[in-house]
């Protein structure tokens, strides 16, 4: 997994609630058996204006101008600025797989699903949870500043926003360790194997049926 | 020892070991997967010189992409063909338990799970699908994964989390007439909406829910992922035991009688604590019917679709007016007065025998009306088809003029070639009504098997709670 430290990246506002994850990365490009090139069908639906299926030509279908991430400005963008309930709906990993792909490090957002907040740790995405009024108020910033960019900081903890403002988030310890160290969790696991083995011992003297 | 929820019971039961900021390792008693998220965590085994770690934890199915008519043909659809086959061979390689796509216990891995008792009370169950939420209605310990955890659960047997906090939703008293499970899951979604169990684990409880079946427990915890919370849960009880007693994977004899006597002590401790608690009053529920893009977008059948103008929240008007803008309908329409064009009974919230029951009974010597360009069935699994086979239900919505299907996930979320065309309106049993997700442009809206087969009926939404 890639490394996450410390980013100073050009923000996009995706201004709409709830965007789920079949919008993130529509069901027609699940059927692919690898775990990267989701990136150009990101938000295929919304990004082009032609029906997108797997094995298109990305580089020559009608771009949607009306679609945030299309816009000249924004191109680059490695912060997706989001509203509330980010990511919910399915469990697919396609969708971190795709916004990563596409070159995103960062999402804040005032809350995500609990599924794809966790699926983007695994990915080297950081999602950020700000209160909605500063989540608010970064939109406002965005969109009156062409060229935008904030400083994410996970060792601190802290984002910057080009007028000095400092807004400090949370990150779980073990989470942030992982992310820093760009750490394998199957690794890290694999380090408890006796425990593991003694706990199963245990479980299965306790209710034999599950093993049988 | 103080009270515990089921939660607490389930949770303490698997903790394997614990790091100081609170994160678990958490071990995993059941490993459900399809075609869909698993073929990269494979992958990822294979590509680390990785084993699996209890390879007999594993049930496998293909669902997603499989096709519902002329399956002795195979998939047409390369793409879908190679994903399938990808499981089947990693199976195979693998040594995995898997019922392949002409087994007749093949279906939707949600359906196949307690059907075959590969789900039980008491164990942890995961998949890499977000409604695994609904073997929680086993008093079981279920919730979707990422396909990153998928290979973590077959490499270690455990995964790492943090506990939630826990919700009940307490539903007391009788159900009106054509009320169901649906209804009270798009109830208690249109309540605390799509957020208001993210990061909790919810326990539905109260004597409408103790009424309910385990076809109606498992619509319910199925939608609890709809409300946000990763995994839903019921306690166990005679009506689970029962449903249990003879399945495939479930004990048998002596050891029956000793995993009965344990999972009768799941349920929530009386003065336990829940961090939230909801509550709803069964008479107060009616038939439920989406009509925007999230499935908190709800109202009762006998109610309009709201009016933007008329919410304060601007995220939530915007919201709603981009949602009536891709539903192509207009603010204060009489729901009943929407037409349809399609009919999807099915999916892994709707598909179980007692749901084909439901939608039969509605359709017994009625037909499918002339603006309805679809009307179709398809059971959760091949043993589901074979039972409402022999109850003659597959002749009733034949002459109905619905169309009977072989299993799948198919048009809940349209990965095979049943779809939704543009602008197509679509009464669908299943659980996301979000921007193409039954196929791009198309319109769907969530209710209830009963529902769905009056619509069709109809044309048009209908009550079916009143005559």
């Amino acid at each position: 997994m890639n490394k996450f430290t410390l980013l100073n990246g050009l923000v996009v506002p995706l201004d709409r609630a709830n965007v789920d994850t079949d919008a993130i990365i529509p069901k027609q490009f699940l059927k692919s058996i690898k775990r990267s090139g989701f990136g150009p069908n990101a938000f295929d639906e919304w990004r082009y204006l032609d029906h997108g299926e797997p094995g298109m030509d990305n580089s020559k279908r009608p771009l949607n101008p009306d679609f945030v991430l299309n816009q000249p400005r924004y191109q680059g963008a490695q912060i997706l600025l989001a509203r509330e309930n980010f990511g919910c709906g399915s469990s697919r990993e396609h969708a971190p797989w795709a916004l990563e792909d596409y070159g995103f490090r960062v999402i804040i957002a005032p809350s995500f699903a609990d599924i794809f907040f966790n699926n983007c740790f695994k990915n080297g995405l950081l999602p950020i949870r700000l209160a909605a009024e500063q989540v608010d108020a970064l939109f406002k910033a965005v969109e009156a500043m062409p060229g935008y960019r904030l400083k994410v900081d996970l060792e601190r903890q802290t984002i910057t926003a080009p007028d000095g403002t400092v807004y400090p988030f949370e990150v779980e310890a073990f989470r942030k360790h992982c992310l820093l160290n760009g750490l394998d969790d199957i690794g890290l696991t694999l380090q408890h194997v006796g425990e593991i083995a003694a706990y199963e011992a245990k479980h299965r003297a306790a209710q034999p049926w599950l093993f049988a | 020892m103080d009270a515990q929820t089921l939660y607490d019971k389930l949770w303490n039961a698997h903790v394997v070991r614990q790091e100081a900021d609170g994160t678990a390792l958490i071990y995993i008693d059941r490993h459900l997967v399809h075609e869909v998220t698993s073929p990269q965590a494979f992958e990822g085994l294979k590509l680390a010189g990785r084993k699996l770690w209890r390879t007999a934890s594993i049930l496998a199915v293909a669902d997603h992409n499989v096709p519902t008519t002329g399956r002795a043909q195979g998939i047409a659809d390369p793409i879908a063909r190679l994903q399938v086959e990808t499981l089947d061979s990693n199976c195979a390689e693998f040594g995995v338990n898997e019922f392949r796509m002409n087994d007749v216990r093949q279906g939707i891995v949600h359906v196949i799970g307690p059907e075959q008792g590969a789900t039980l009370p008491g164990m942890t169950v995961v998949c890499g699908d977000s409604h695994t939420s609904t073997h929680g209605a086993f008093a079981a310990l279920a919730f979707g994964i990422g396909t990153s955890e998928v290979e973590h659960v077959m490499a270690t047997q455990c995964l790492l989390m943090k506990k939630s906090k826990a919700m009940q939703v307490v539903v007391e008293g009788a159900l009106g007439k054509g009320v169901t499970a649906k209804d009270i899951a798009l109830a208690v979604i249109g309540k605390i909406g799509t957020a208001g169990g993210t990061g909790y684990a919810i326990e539905f409880s109260g004597s409408t829910i103790r009424g309910l079946s385990m076809e109606g427990r498992m619509t319910l915890c199925n939608m609890a992922i709809e409300a946000g919370a990763r995994a839903g849960m019921i306690a166990a009880d005679d009506t689970t035991i029962n449903y249990l007693k003879g399945r495939p994977f479930a004990p048998q004899g002596a050891a029956w009688d000793q995993a009965v006597a344990y999972w009768r002590t799941l349920h929530s401790d009386d003065g336990a604590q829940f961090d939230a608690t909801i509550k709803l009053d069964a008479a107060q529920i009616k038939p439920q019917v989406t009509w925007g893009t999230s499935p908190e977008m709800v109202v009762a059948v006998d109610g309009r679709v709201p009016d933007p103008a008329t919410m304060s929240d601007p995220v939530k008007r915007e919201g709603a007016e981009r949602a009536l803008q891709y539903m192509g309908l207009a603010a204060n329409t009489p729901i009943t007065e929407i037409k349809i064009d399609k009919v999807f009974i099915g999916s892994c919230t709707n598909a179980r025998i007692e749901d084909l029951r439901a939608a039969a009974m509605v359709a017994r010597g009625k037909h499918v009306a002339p603006n309805v360009k679809l009307a179709m069935v398809v059971p959760g699994s091949g043993l589901v088809k074979q039972q409402a086979e022999q109850e003659g239900l597959d002749r009733i919505f034949i002459a109905a003029g619905f169309e009977w299907r072989d299993p799948g996930c198919s048009m809940c979320l349209a990965m095979n070639d049943d779809r939704l065309a543009p602008g197509e309106r679509c009464a669908s049993t299943s659980n996301r009504n979000f921007e193409g997700r039954q196929g791009p442009g198309g319109r769907t809206h969530l209710v209830s098997p009963e529902m769905a087969a009056a619509a069709a009926i109809a044309g048009h939404f209908v009550d079916v709670s009143v005559d």
